[in-house]
């Protein structure tokens, strides 16, 4: 058995199940916290129900997220020992600043949101959703400093097989550290904002909870148009920091293999690794260089120009990129439509678009983690860029036997989480909000 | 140098040892709930104790894990690649009672229920336990070989030392657990909880002087500080005198008081473990040279120093708020229609 090829697919396996759930909780806990304002400002109780499902949902979400977070801090260590090693000086201290700044600000103010609502002012209820929305935010903060200091390592030496660290705000806002967080902070609100328009749309078309549903609706509708355009923006960001930073990640992406002046945005293509040529190739000339250089004449350097043992696996990394950015052109497109029809009153009763809404409204998430595969694929040889190759970073006294022992532990209980969550998620909605006042529930739950 | 090292040293001790006294009781909750809660109310009451805090406490352990990574990566890996099956069970742990909290109370099924509340129990009761066999391989030291990776077998961490380690966390996280239950909720479960105290507490002084004994012959190293410096021996006296005040208070019925000298037992006990290790911070059984320290394991002075700053900006903010919000939580469980 391959022990490197193992380590990973754990790793993929961990990171890319976690990752459904902190993009979500993101976005909704800032939505929490808007209609909290709402309702703190005006009072009304349809306010404080719409609050209140939600942050059911977020409690599950936190939950979840929180479960299979600890995988992750944990597995630096378990799999990947020589990496903690060789990073260790540099790497851990986000890890520990997500814990102290943002984690715990996150977790203290959810436990008020969940069982608080009792004893705490409607304000100070309101200062821990934002609460939660910054310290969620501010977590994605660190965590995107340690994985972005992999991509595009910066502030440190090598000092007798490790790296030290010599400048930690250099370390800490290296060349991918803004675009990355921005990007990956915008789809998170993108993602919440599909999610509640699927929810809303979903109980249009029940006639169910509508006056909820118009609601929350009008609020999805308007993030999500905002954040599918600003996707754009910093993913262009984004782009550009890849193609200065990591060429060869960005000739992937492109399936670019000859080093050529106005290069061509590519389509649609089956890059070959083997005959060095991308097949069947369908692109937009010019507009490549135009992006990145604001020149549709400047250079973009090839596959070609790299070592070719430095190339990431094609395929994988061509693919996941392009359906991304073919996800977020559709967004933008529903929104925009959406938009439309909104300004003609006529969306609440479109069904195509709220069928359209329904249908969507996981695609973000499936769309961050095909960013997510892009870029970390992308990296690939790498696991700290130009530095460190992923196979040299496992844990060479774990054996191979016992990481598939954990793979098929963790793949089995995923798996089990993963429907249990959806089944929990369908539940609540059915459910729905809860629609007669607060006080006469409390008076029937007490015991 | 030195000192950086040494402060980290300290810091990280008082990460874990936070951890233990917070998420140790609702670990101790986790494990007597099935037993100590007849009917349905009297787990809710005892979920809703712990409901709005457990989160919050597991933090603890995250902010543990990474400062650890940050501060001895080189104790970081040897500790979490050598132990891997071990860590694997905790994780298990880990996720099982996070999402048994959550799941539990979603769904209006008894069996549904009974399901979580096991999950629960299992989820509180792996970690409980395995903390403990974790701290007695440390303080025994494991085998490391010259690049200072381990060189045991899963079995051999499963030692009589290491277990009766094991038991003797589990009895301590059992005590503060039942005396927070029998600060936090009413009668007739109070009592329970008061009684399950007792007998904890007897069984956690058993098992403080069979580690001792036991350490004599298991980790003699443990004992070479005591000897240097004889004022160490502070710390093992105050321990054994919390632990005895807390026997008192329970005699006398004052239960904040018996709890806060359980939270002061746990902190004793990760004294006499800290104490006793240093500066060792994974003692290597086959040689000593390839003992981990808090020297050779450390991040470089300039991460230890900004990693410094960022607690000293950082932690006195977490007291202040987490103190906060266990103030707007104080008193007993009233159960509401919010939450569980």
């Amino acid at each position: 058995m391959d022990a490197v090829l193992l380590a990973r697919l754990q790793f993929a396996m961990t990171v890319g199940f976690h990752f459904l759930f902190p993009p979500l909780s993101i976005g909704l806990a800032w939505m929490v916290a808007f209609i909290e304002y709402r309702y703190l400002r005006t009072g009304l109780e349809a306010y404080r129900a719409m609050s209140r499902f939600w942050i059911h949902i977020l409690g599950l979400l936190f939950a979840l997220g929180v479960a299979t977070g600890i995988t992750m801090e944990f597995q630096f260590g378990t799999n990947w020992a020589a990496y903690a090693r060789f990073v260790g000086d540099i790497f851990g201290a986000p890890l520990a600043a997500e814990g102290l700044f943002a984690f715990f600000l996150e977790s203290t103010f959810l436990g008020v949101l969940l069982f608080g609502r009792g004893r705490v002012s409607k304000g100070f209820y309101w200062f821990a959703t934002l609460m939660v929305a910054f310290g969620a935010t501010l977590s994605a903060l660190w965590i995107i400093i340690a994985n972005s200091w992999q991509q595009t390592p910066a502030g440190y030496h090598i000092v007798g097989g490790r790296a030290e660290l010599t400048d930690f705000w250099a370390a800490a806002l290296n060349p991918s550290t803004l675009p990355r967080y921005t990007h990956t902070v915008v789809g998170s609100l993108m993602s919440a904002a599909f999610f509640m328009a699927g929810v809303g749309a979903w109980y249009v078309l029940k006639n169910r909870h509508v006056e909820f549903a118009r609601r929350t609706l009008s609020l999805a509708l308007t993030v999500g148009l905002v954040f599918s355009l600003l996707g754009l923006f910093t993913g262009h960001h984004h782009a550009v920091q890849v193609a200065r930073t990591q060429p060869v990640k960005l000739a992937a992406f492109e399936g670019l293999f000859e080093t050529r002046r106005g290069a061509s945005m590519s389509l649609f293509g089956i890059p070959d690794r083997e005959r060095e040529v991308t097949h069947l190739e369908i692109g937009v000339p010019y507009l490549l260089s135009l992006m990145i250089d604001f020149d549709p004449n400047s250079q973009v350097v090839g596959l070609k120009a790299f070592p070719k043992e430095d190339w990431p696996p094609l395929r994988l990394t061509f693919y996941s990129y392009h359906l991304m950015v073919g996800l977020g052109m559709y967004f933008i497109l529903i929104m925009l439509i959406a938009t439309y029809l909104r300004l003609k009153r006529q969306a609440i009763g479109s069904r195509p678009l709220l069928k359209a809404l329904l249908y969507s409204s996981p695609l973000p998430l499936l769309t961050m983690q095909l960013g997510w595969i892009a870029a970390e694929v992308g990296r690939q040889p790498w696991i700290v860029y130009g530095e460190l190759k992923t196979a040299e970073a496992i844990s060479r006294v774990v054996p191979a036997e016992q990481v598939l022992f954990s793979i098929i532990l963790f793949a089995a209980i995923y798996t089990l989480l993963l429907l249990l969550f959806l089944y929990l998620l369908r539940r609540i909605i059915v459910t729905g909000p809860e629609e007669r006042p607060i006080e006469q529930v409390m008076r029937e739950a007490t015991v | 140098m030195i000192t950086l090292s040494f402060v980290w040293f300290v810091l990280l001790g008082v990460l874990l040892t936070v951890y233990a006294v917070l998420d140790g009781f609702d670990l101790g909750v986790g494990v007597l709930h099935p037993f100590l809660a007849r009917k349905e109310p009297e787990r809710r009451a005892l979920l809703a104790a712990i409901g709005p805090f457990w989160d919050g406490n597991e933090v603890w352990l995250l902010t543990g894990g990474g400062a650890m990574f940050a501060a001895f990566p080189v104790l970081y890996a040897a500790v979490f690649s050598g132990f891997y099956l071990a860590m694997m069970l905790v994780l298990l742990g880990l996720i099982l009672r996070a999402v048994s909290l959550e799941f539990r109370g979603k769904v209006e099924s008894r069996t549904w229920r009974t399901v979580w509340d096991w999950g629960f129990w299992l989820g509180s009761l792996l970690p409980a336990l395995l903390y403990g066999v974790a701290v007695g391989n440390v303080a025994q030291g494991v085998p490391l070989d010259e690049r200072f990776e381990f060189a045991g077998t899963f079995l051999g961490l499963l030692n009589p030392f290491a277990l009766a380690v094991g038991l003797l966390g589990l009895s301590m996280f059992i005590v503060h657990g039942a005396l927070y239950i029998a600060l936090k909720t009413e009668e007739p479960l109070a009592g329970r909880a008061r009684r399950t105290a007792h007998i904890g507490w007897f069984a956690l002084v058993a098992l403080y002087g069979v580690v001792t004994v036991m350490a004599v012959v298991f980790a003699p190293e443990r004992f070479v500080n005591f000897a240097a410096t004889p004022l160490a021996v502070l710390v093992p006296a105050l321990a054994i005198m919390v632990m005895a005040s807390t026997y008192l208070a329970m005699r006398r019925g004052d239960m904040s008081r018996a709890f806060l000298c359980s939270a002061g037992t746990i902190i004793g006990l990760m004294g006499i473990f800290g104490v006793s290790l240093y500066p060792v911070v994974l003692p290597a059984s086959n040689d000593a040279a390839n003992s981990l320290t808090a020297f050779n394991a450390a991040s470089s002075p300039l991460t230890l120093r900004i990693m410094l700053i960022l607690v000293a900006i950082g932690l006195p903010l977490v007291v202040a708020y987490t103190y906060y919000v266990y103030r707007i939580f104080r008193g007993k469980v009233r159960l509401t229609g919010e939450g569980y």
